[in-house]
């Protein structure tokens, strides 16, 4: 559903949709709050053989094996050296479930489909791969993360 | 008063059909998988109308109609034949076996409904 | 019930009778090689077609109507004891079968049938029906039409109606004994005749006995009805219908001029009607009820009914003692969460006793026996959750036989299916993974497994190809067996295959299990003789693999000339393992118990270097590959075996055994197993998780995978030749 708003700033709809915002490696991220199930604090996780270096592992989510993502590394930055003060965003793709780790969250954004913007040509594959649009807010810059493309599956496949 | 209907059918699609029609036209309905499980249900059961397959195993729908009509106890309830064949033959078997009439399947609720009524000692 | 819960109720009830019907054709076809066949079971599989057949007529299911139909006629020919059912007439009807099991799976999926496709078999079936009922039964069972022989409502519009001047009937109606007898009643006639009009009638006493000579089941009153109605005669004679023949029965039409009493006295009319209803509606029931003896009771057992009736009393007892067993029907996501809650419950208990050993509750204690007791409870509760998944592989069985006939059909080959072991039950989820390999393997044995009849008669066999399906419980685990009695792996072919395809390098040399095994290898397709029948594209490969993901193993076990013999071996449950808990770089990581022979500590001395870092571990006498798990997985670099660690001798699938070093072994408990495909997604060596007592995941292994990824295999170049990890 964003992706397809994103593609039509145009459009006349000013339904807001609510986006979690967080930062993580100095950056601003966010994505739509109905994929989010819940946050948490972190928690050490089961390594992953042979796992890309992004993926810090699996925990228990109630029964539930749940990969953690790191999602600076995941996004080309510098890792993040998970600390108890750091959250975990569990979010519910298609049927995935996955968490990711991020330095804090910091805000609920209500957003207007007109507010995102498309994102600036940059030169970073990864960046454009990943970021779907950004959203101005308050002098900073919030960039809306494809969460589907955040899976470690579509990593491997594309 | 509320018509008390039996329906005897092996068939689970079926009796759940029969029920569920007969449930919507108002009618208390019991039902049972072949002609022996009718006949022990019979009696709690007390019905003002019997439905019954003719194809079942264990005890058939001729076989059980024999057995209201002839056997210890008669009796002259009214008992629909259900069958899947509207052939002049087949209604007169059903007619020598001792059934009241018959209902050609598959049914309607409407006919389903006209038929029982049709049978059953009802205030009209 | 809604109708979309019917007809959901309608397919699930297919399903037990299109196995009804698989089961009671291979009965007669069993018992009709012996000569003799049992009624009961013709009539079985005659109800089955006709039970689907009244269901599907319910929803509008032509095609399923029609198809069932015209096989239901057929089979009523043998019930009638009019048709053999030789070997070509079964031939026929199990094609009907399977085609039957195709239209009702497109009636569930509401996928479109291809009428013409049901052409051929229908043709088929139609040599053996009756030839002049066909037509008349074809056309008088549509689903639509003659469906109902009460007065349709639409027929009110159709205005077949009387001529202008009509306006009534005069009806003359004198019921026999009988009308009472079989539960109809003039009262009730007369009340569904007062529907179509106005109805005036008089009741003419006259044949009334005196009262001395009055028998109790007499019918001595008869009516004159006027009935004042547009309704055409038909509508009028419909009234009738049930009755027919157990009256005197006149309708003539009354016209305009007819000097007849109309709106004036339909009231009293009316008020005769329902005088005179009164009289038989007391009498007649309690007349019929009195008299034991009643006429109709011989008229119930015509000849030809006599012979099934009494078969079926025979049989009763038998068939008694099948449906005593009280079965519910339940949604299967219901049982799955249910499952889930258990795993939930076993976890929590484990994390209980942990909890209170941390605590130092000493094992003499109230609190550690009720633990223990808590624990055998748990253990309790899995095991019966599990079984309500449990399933007989019979259906799947069945499913088998289809395949072989299709086969064998397709290869001009006759084969013969023994099935054992039905009986033995398997979790659903398997049983339904299983059908893609299974079917695979079965079409397999008969197409490049059997020899053609010509060859085998050469070699002095039975004509008659066998193939034979096996299923078994041993030691905590299903094994189901594909056995042939074909000429068994063609081993010079397969190598030569294998070299042509660079799976084996040509140098190397080979054991027949070796060989055997090579058609299980990636890239085996041997496309260059498969045929149409089972070259569709998966190879044996694929077969594996669909039977590893089900945690299970296959082997071979071929011998020139008698044939060959697949093996699966699977687990029971696909949701609790037995497994020992271990220590890998600081990792705990589960291994599967079924893959464990032992547990070993050698001393340094008992480990050698071979070439440039492999070890190997002298075992009485034999030297193992020993495979450093922590260094495979990546944790850590490789490093050489050290006395504080443990080894576990570990064998695969394919029979190799090598040892496995750990860094030390914890406790050996029941797992649940958690997938972790659903959120992540295959991984190398590991086969799934579980969750431990602390609440922290761990790791299945797959001592197979790490085998394959591990060992140098020179026969094998395909398999990822440069996965062998830190260790190398």
């Amino acid at each position: 559903m964003t992706s397809a708003a994103v593609a039509m700033p145009d459009t006349n709809s000013t339904e807001f949709s609510e986006y979690v915002a967080f930062r993580t490696a100095g950056q601003d991220f966010c994505f739509d709050i109905m994929k989010v199930r819940e946050i948490r604090g972190w928690t050490e996780a089961t390594v992953l053989p042979h796992a890309p270096s992004y993926v810090l592992g699996v925990i228990n989510l109630r029964g539930s094996v749940v990969p953690i993502v790191d999602l600076a590394a995941r996004l080309g930055l510098p890792t993040t050296e998970p600390h108890d003060r750091h959250v975990i965003i569990i979010a519910v793709v298609n049927t995935q479930i996955i968490g990711l780790l991020v330095e804090a969250v910091s805000d609920i954004l209500g957003v207007s489909e007109e507010m995102v913007q498309s994102t600036p040509d940059v030169a970073s594959e990864t960046t454009k791969a990943f970021i779907s649009g950004v959203i101005p807010k308050d002098e900073k810059m919030i960039r809306l993360i494809d969460i589907e493309r955040i899976l470690p599956q579509n990593d491997l496949e594309s | 008063m509320t018509l008390k209907v039996l329906a005897v059918d092996d068939s689970l699609t079926i009796r759940e059909l029969l029920r569920s029609c007969l449930v919507n036209a108002g009618f208390d309905v019991d039902v049972a998988v072949d002609g022996v499980d009718g006949l022990e249900k019979l009696p709690a059961a007390c019905p003002d109308v019997v439905i019954t397959d003719i194809n079942m195993p264990r005890m058939n729908g001729f076989e059980f109609i024999d057995a209201l009509r002839g056997g210890e106890n008669p009796t002259s309830v009214p008992i629909l034949v259900l069958t899947t064949e509207s052939a002049a033959e087949l209604k007169q078997k059903a007619r020598d076996a001792g059934a009241t009439g018959w209902i050609v399947k598959p049914f309607d609720e409407t006919k389903l409904v006209s038929a029982i009524r049709r049978v059953a000692n009802y205030a009209a | 019930m809604s109708t979309n819960d019917i007809r959901e109720t309608f397919f699930l009830e297919c399903e037990d009778l299109l196995e009804a019907l698989e089961e009671g054709l291979q009965d007669i076809n069993d018992q009709s090689a012996d000569g003799a066949v049992d009624s009961e079971c013709i009539n079985a599989v005659f109800r089955a077609v006709h039970s689907i057949k009244g269901g599907a007529g319910a929803f509008k299911l032509d095609e399923l109507v029609h198809f069932a139909h015209t096989f239901e006629t057929v089979l009523d020919e043998v019930r009638n004891g009019k048709l053999l059912p030789d070997s070509d007439v079964m031939g026929v009807f199990f094609r009907a079968n399977d085609r039957l099991v195709d239209l009702v799976n497109a009636a569930r999926d509401e996928e479109p049938v291809d009428p013409a496709d049901n052409a051929a078999i229908e043709a088929e079936l139609n040599k053996y029906a009756p030839a002049e009922e066909e037509e008349v039964d074809a056309g008088d069972y549509t689903p639509m039409g003659l469906s109902f022989d009460f007065e349709l409502p639409d027929l009110d519009d159709l205005d077949l109606g009387p001529a202008k001047t009509q306006i009534g009937y005069e009806i003359h109606f004198r019921p026999f004994d009988q009308l009472y007898g079989n539960g109809n009643d003039a009262a009730h006639l007369i009340r569904a005749l007062s529907e179509l009009g106005v109805v005036t009638a008089e009741v003419d006493t006259s044949g009334l006995p005196a009262f001395e000579t009055m028998r109790a089941t007499g019918a001595c009153l008869s009516w004159k009805i006027t009935l004042m109605t547009d309704e055409s005669e038909h509508v009028v004679l419909d009234v009738f219908d049930f009755v027919d023949g157990l009256c005197e029965l006149t309708v003539d039409p009354i016209y305009e001029e007819a000097d007849t009493p109309v709106d004036d006295d339909g009231d009293t009319g009316a008020g005769e009607e329902l005088e005179m209803a009164d009289f038989p509606e007391d009498d007649a029931p309690e007349a019929t009820a009195a008299a034991p003896d009643l006429p109709m009771a011989s008229a119930v057992e015509p000849a030809d009914a006599a012979e099934p009736r009494s078969a079926a009393k025979q049989e009763s007892g038998q068939a008694a003692a099948k449906t005593t067993k009280a079965t519910i029907r339940v949604d299967l996501e219901r049982v799955d969460r249910l499952i889930n809650v258990v795993g939930e419950l076993v976890i929590n208990q484990a994390m209980l006793s942990q909890c209170a050993k941390e605590a130092g509750v000493g094992s003499g204690t109230e609190i550690a026996a009720g633990l223990d007791e808590f624990k055998q409870l748990s253990r309790e509760i899995q095991e019966s959750v599990m079984a309500i998944r449990a399933q007989p592989v019979k259906s799947l069985f069945q499913r088998m036989s289809r395949i072989v006939r299709e086969a064998s059909h397709a290869t001009g080959k006759t084969v013969k299916l023994i099935t054992q072991g039905e009986a033995t039950e398997v979790d659903k989820t398997v049983i339904e993974r299983l059908a893609d390999p299974l079917t695979h393997m079965i079409r397999n044995a008969v197409d490049h497994g059997l020899e053609k009849t010509e060859k085998r008669l050469e070699n002095g066999k039975d004509k008659v190809g066998h193939v034979t399906l096996t299923a078994a419980h041993r030691s905590g685990r299903v094994f189901i067996e594909v056995s042939d009695d074909g000429a068994g792996i063609n081993r010079e072919r397969v190598l030569q295959i294998g070299i042509e395809k660079g799976i084996v390098d040509p140098s190397a040399d080979l054991s027949d299990t070796e060989i055997d095994n090579l058609i299980f290898a990636p890239g085996f397709s041997t496309a260059s003789e498969i045929s149409d029948l089972s070259g569709r594209g998966v190879g044996m490969d694929v077969v594996k693999s669909s039977i590893q993901s089900l945690g299970g193993r296959v082997t071979i076990n071929s011998t020139p000339g008698k044939g060959s013999v697949f093996t699966i071996s699977l687990p029971l449950t696909l949701a609790v393992m037995e497994g020992m808990v271990v220590q890998v770089a600081g990792q705990t990581m589960i291994v599967p118990l079924t893959a464990i022979v032992e547990t070993l500590r050698p001393e340094r001395e008992e480990i050698h270097m071979l070439g440039t870092g492999d070890e190997v571990v002298s075992v009485r006498g034999m030297f193992l590959p020993v495979v450093d798990l922590a260094a495979s997985f990546g944790y850590r670099s490789a490093q050489p075996y050290t006395s504080s660690q443990v080894l576990l001798l570990v064998n695969t699938d394919d029979d190799h055994t090598y040892a496995l070093t750990v860094d030390a072994i914890h406790d050996q408990r029941q797992v649940v197993i958690k997938g972790l495909k659903e959120n992540y997604g295959d991984l190398t060596g590991i086969a799934a998780a579980t969750i431990l007592g602390d609440g922290r995941i761990a790791l299945i292994i797959d001592t197979d995978a790490i085998y394959e990824q591990n060992t140098a295999q020179p026969t094998l170049m395909t398999y990822q030749p440069n996965a062998m990890g830190a260790s190398q």
